[in-house]
């Protein structure tokens, strides 16, 4: 860090993903309460436990090898080897891997990464609920969260990624390397799942099971607003100046970027954040007719519809994106469900993936002929580019390799509970020490009450 | 043709301002968010009333409506 300023601007960036990441930490709460809120009493701690153990192996994964795909990936293997110079200062037995007094970002680049390593993977676990093993999610969760994820990232949200030079494809605030790839991957694998006991009646009309506690839910989608909002802040490189871009924008003015380090600004996506929130949430009460949890799922699918373009959209037209992505997705939604009878318990299909897909299309539509990056050569974004970039984030990385996997792991039959326990819920099956354990305080209580205190006369 | 007026960033930032697409429609954009609001409201007053208009024709059922009191 040499001289004031650069020390400033470094100490300043460091401190500021530190605080991203802070925020971020509230959208895996908030996926937690949602899942617990969604699922009935007796597969709740089971339900908690699941998405709990994402943290842990995802982020020891995503320290192993996660964070040296993105580095290693951006052209490989279509349009060049692995870059392994970029990637062996992400290496985990790199120095830069750990405290270094000359080295004071990657720490907090890696975790800013990772927090969305767990949100991909909180996706597809919301989506399973009550039925699968928690072995088999756990597996998910490292391939969606340490190596599809990163892959899509290296390629697409990076700036020197082959989709951003080749494709032009521009996905600011994560609608596809995010939402449409995990949306994609729950698919795949409820696909090979198949739904939950009782979901459809025999003639396949959908029933709707209940959550077991609303309540829950509802605090859970406002605590992933808010750390929603940390994760834009994330996307951004808050402060850099022309020369650290080292592109073709000229002159002497430090700016904000978005992840390809092309302008943007705090308060730009501030605008559209809250725009396309309310976008979502008008448009889901409408479709819905005020149903509470499409509601509050609509403001987030709102505000997943309008995140390719947020850093540049104007806040009018983020709103009305977001509003068109909810009806499209609501619609979508169903009939898939009716169509497929597949049952995706907490809408995550809908809710991430389509609506990532939706944005990522519209985005190339209006932000057709803008410069994806600020280096030269690369193509400006466009429609076909953005289409291409949807089928990339939601088929290929996204469905495919869900689909495949859980193929593999039904084939082995590691992938669903047995009918007797998903009957009998998983709290009692897999939890039975509580049970046992309260009926043992409860026993011991009586016999001291009935053996030491004498009754009231 | 770039939608925000760039089509590239070899610009010096300190002569650049608004970045969004369809610069100069504005004032068309804040009439189609106003008509997206004002037509969410109206939509909202249809759907209420019709809605608590069947909530009163089952209301005539005292019991139910007891039941709904004493359910808190």
């Amino acid at each position: 860090m040499d001289g004031n300023l650069n020390a400033l601007t470094t100490v300043f960036t460091e401190f500021y993903y530190w605080v991203t990441v802070v925020f971020m930490f509230l959208i895996h709460v908030g996926f937690c309460m949602y899942e617990v809120g969604a699922s009935r009493r007796r597969n709740h701690m089971h339900t908690l436990m699941k998405n709990v153990m994402v943290i842990p192996l995802v982020t020891v994964t995503f320290f192993f090898f996660g964070w040296w795909i993105y580095w290693a990936f951006p052209m490989f293997p279509f349009f060049g080897g692995l870059d392994l110079e970029a990637g062996a200062a992400n290496l985990p037995w790199a120095e830069t891997m750990g405290p270094n007094a000359a080295d004071r970002i990657t720490g907090v680049f890696w975790a800013a990464f990772l927090l969305f390593s767990w949100t991909a993977a909180s996706i597809v676990s919301g989506s399973v609920i009550e039925r699968i093993r928690s072995s088999a999610l756990w597996v998910h969760a490292v391939l969606i969260g340490s190596v599809w994820w990163i892959i899509d990232a290296a390629w697409g949200w990076h700036y020197g990624g082959w989709m951003v030079k080749y494709l032009g494809y521009h996905d600011a605030y994560a609608s596809g390397v995010i939402h449409a790839i995990a949306g994609g991957y729950a698919l795949g694998v409820i696909m090979v799942l198949g739904p939950r006991i009782g979901k459809f009646a025999s003639d396949g009309t959908p029933r709707d099971i209940p959550p077991h506690n609303p309540w829950m839910l509802t605090i859970g989608v406002f605590l992933i607003y808010t750390g929603f909002w940390g994760f834009y802040a994330a996307c951004n490189v808050p402060i850099i100046s022309p020369e650290g871009i080292d592109g073709q924008i000229t002159g002497t003015t430090w700016t904000a970027t978005n992840i390809y380090l092309a302008p943007t600004s705090l308060s730009g996506i501030t605008f559209n954040f809250l725009m396309s929130l309310s976008g979502g949430l008008m448009a889901a009460y409408v479709m819905s007719r005020g149903d509470a949890f499409w509601t509050f799922s609509g403001g987030l699918a709102g505000v997943i519809t309008a995140s390719a373009g947020n850093d540049l959209y104007h806040p009018v037209q983020a709103m009305l994106i977001a509003a068109v992505g909810v009806v499209v997705v609501y619609k979508l939604h169903f009939w898939v469900e009716r169509k497929f009878k597949l049952d995706d318990a907490v809408g995550a299909v809908a809710v991430h993936g389509y609506s990532g897909v939706v944005g990522l299309i519209i985005s190339g539509f209006v932000l057709w002929g803008v410069p994806s990056s600020p280096y030269e050569g690369y193509a400006a974004i466009n429609p076909v580019g953005q289409i291409l970039g949807a089928v990339i984030m939601f088929f290929v990385l996204g469905f495919l390799p869900g689909y495949i996997v859980a193929k593999l792991q039904a084939s082995a039959g590691v992938l669903r509970i047995p009918e007797e326990v998903e009957l009998e819920g998983l709290d009692y099956a897999e939890h039975h020490a509580y049970e046992e354990a309260k009926q043992e305080i409860i026993e011991a209580d009586k016999a001291h009450l009935a053996s030491k205190i004498a009754p009231a006369e | 043709m770039s939608t925000i007026g760039y089509e590239s960033w070899a610009v010096d930032l300190a002569d650049v301002g608004a970045i969004y697409p369809f610069q100069g429609a504005e004032v068309l954009m804040v009439i189609l968010g106003v008509a997206f609001w004002i037509g969410w409201h109206r939509i909202q007053f249809v759907r209420e009333a019709e809605h608590l208009e069947n909530a009163k024709k089952r209301a005539v059922d005292h019991e139910r409506i007891q039941e709904s009191v004493e359910r808190y």
